[in-house]
């Protein structure tokens, strides 16, 4: 038999420990929330503490105005970090070309032309490329990419810029598309009605009223895909190579900031070599790049957002 | 006197129609050009790995010979490791959403915490990594361990976990909170027995997305120093493990093209554990969809 209400108010008052509760969770609850806090924190932490150390070793003005980047030279290492830097820009040069256009494309055709039963199919499979681990595209990259392009091109070596940024480039396609989707969708139907009333075309309402009415949306987009890119590993550990060089080749190996973090740990770098130091100091410059990006990105959806 | 030159009106409608359906054509395609890349990409891949792909394959420890690589010792370290990110992630995640939408007041502690989960979403893997290294693995000497790397992942999966549970706390309706308080329910008898058992389908579908996200993370690994060549698998969260990306990217660095046919038979089985995930999460999202 069910107790009665009077007989459940009345265990249910004598619960001392429901008030306890009541008191303690919030405070548990803020703990756990900070924990994210934490982790920001830890990671600013470790990376400027190690990276100061580092600095003790490198002159800064050779860290960041340095043309080469010799680390694992015996006599005379070099700690110049431009190579690197010129190596992520190159990778991220190419994605961002690969992706841009394609990306604003399948944006405006979901959400100006796209039926609604094509937009249920097609949302989901970007979706699916948005999923696929990236070690797998590197993969595709160095044993699919690479090939065609070195017949097409016989100057191409095997390891390049130029596979591993157009793959970085379709990764973030989907980003890109997704992301600019939101935008141009949340763009109010009265416009475009407006626009069609007064005879314009699908393309040119979507050309001249919703890309420029969803443009903060769509710019944010792109920034935060290109910090995607920029902090891309596995494609490039795999498929560009191993060699930090400072000039504009994009057909021979080359190394950006995220591979070399790789190379060094895969080598178990020995603890306290400044060599150890180093990816820290890679790694901070690398976190201050993307994290610039999406301090950008955040600053422009906001500040050029146009309000309906 | 004409005010309309009718053939110039047609002439320029003309135009304007073709562009439109010119660009109508080149949108579409470039929407295919995404598809097409992920078709090939599967195709690819099962071609290459379909015929190494065996029993074997799955009950064999890696090998310096391809045809007897295997994938076993992998394939129990991840689902270890997911042991250790899954309890560890949803619980953090889940707390900081409950917290951040039923306690939290507006102000600016939280508008920081909120602004510290985007931010934290940006940040490379690799230099979560570089977090685990130093804090898991040296200052509290994990070593590459499980545990150490069960952490890192979980610390990178939080952001996308919070997000999730904050969307799947906030559609519940606030009918449902007035109503448990006004039966004289306490705030926190509120969030265990309303809210939370009507968000958790939600809670579900994000989190096992999240959680296939760390499955197929790479870069924190290696940055940990988790090792690729283990001939016994882990009894405990102390012990070394390798994982499934870890192998395929020992696999496809190799020089031999052998062995891309054992990296294209790994990536399968990656993808195979990623697309039932994927699918239990589809399913519990239209199986609880309830609408209010």
């Amino acid at each position: 038999m069910r107790p009665s209400v009077q007989e459940m108010i009345a265990s249910s008052n004598g619960k001392k420990n429901k008030k306890v509760i009541e008191k303690i969770m919030p405070v548990l609850l803020f703990l756990i929330a900070s924990v994210s806090v934490l982790t920001s924190v830890g990671i600013v932490v470790t990376l400027i503490v190690e990276t100061i150390t580092f600095f003790t070793r490198v002159p800064f003005f050779d860290f960041i105005f340095g043309t080469t980047w010799l680390p694992f030279s015996n006599k005379d290492a070099q700690f110049g970090i431009l190579p690197l830097i010129v190596g992520t820009l190159k990778v991220t040069l190419i994605a961002t070309v690969v992706a841009v256009p394609i990306g604003i494309s399948a944006a405006i055709y979901l959400s100006e032309y796209a039926s609604e039963n094509v937009r249920r199919i097609l949302k989901p499979i970007l979706e699916v490329l948005a999923g696929v681990p990236t070690i797998v595209y590197g993969f595709f990259a160095l044993t699919f990419v690479t090939p065609i392009l070195q017949s097409v091109f016989p100057e191409i070596k095997i390891f390049n810029a130029i596979s591993p940024g157009i793959v970085v480039g379709i990764m973030i396609i989907p980003m890109i598309a997704s992301l600019s989707e939101d935008a141009m969708s949340s763009v109010p139907k009265s416009i475009r009605e407006g626009a069609l009333a007064m005879g314009s075309t699908k393309f040119e309402v979507a050309w001249k009223i919703t890309v420029p009415a969803a443009l903060s949306g769509i710019i944010a987009s792109v920034v935060l895909a290109v910090s995607r890119a920029i902090g891309e590993t596995m494609i490039v550990s795999l498929a560009a190579g191993s060699t930090p060089r400072f000039d504009g080749d994009f057909t021979g190996s080359i190394q950006t900031m995220t591979a070399y973090i790789v190379q060094v740990s895969k080598g178990d770098a020995g603890y306290g070599t400044t060599i150890y130091y180093s990816i820290y100091a890679v790694g901070f410059t690398l976190f201050v790049f993307t994290m610039l990006m999406n301090i950008l990105a955040g600053y422009v959806s906001k500040r050029f957002r146009e309000e309906y | 006197m004409r005010y309309i030159e009718q053939q110039a009106v047609v002439k320029r409608m003309n135009g304007r129609l073709i562009a439109n359906n010119i660009f109508k054509y080149l949108f579409l395609a470039a929407t295919l050009v995404a598809l097409v890349a992920l078709v090939i990409l599967l195709y690819r891949i099962v071609s290459q790995g379909m015929g190494h792909l065996s029993i074997e394959f799955l009950t064999n420890f890696a090998s310096r010979f391809p045809e007897k690589a295997g994938i076993k010792a992998a394939l129990v370290g991840s689902l270890w490791l997911m042991l250790v990110v899954a309890p560890t992630s949803i619980i953090l995640g889940v707390g900081s959403a409950i917290y951040l939408e039923e306690y939290a007041k507006q102000n600016r502690i939280t508008t920081f915490i909120r602004m510290n989960i985007s931010n934290l979403a940006g940040v490379p893997s690799v230099v979560f990594g570089l977090l685990g290294l130093t804090i898991f693995v040296r200052a509290m000497a994990l070593g590459n361990s499980i545990l150490a790397a069960g952490f890192t992942m979980s610390l990178l999966i939080l952001p996308v976990i919070v997000v999730g549970a904050q969307e799947a706390i906030r559609s519940v309706p606030n009918e449902l909170r007035d109503a448990s308080f006004g039966m004289g329910a306490t705030k926190w008898q509120t969030i265990v027995k309303i809210i939370l058992p009507a968000a958790i389908p939600g809670i579900l579908t994000g989190s096992i997305l999240a959680l296939s996200r760390a499955i197929g993370e790479t870069a924190p690994l290696i940055v940990i120093g988790v090792p690729v060549i283990i001939q016994f698998l882990p009894v405990g969260v102390m012990d070394t493990f390798t994982a499934l990306p870890m192998q395929i990217y020992d696999w496809s660095s190799r020089p031999q093209p052998e062995f891309q046919t054992v990296a294209a038979a790994g990536i399968m089985v990656l993808m195979a554990v990623l697309l039932f995930m994927n699918s239990i999460a589809v399913i519990i999202r239209n199986k609880f969809d309830k609408r209010y």
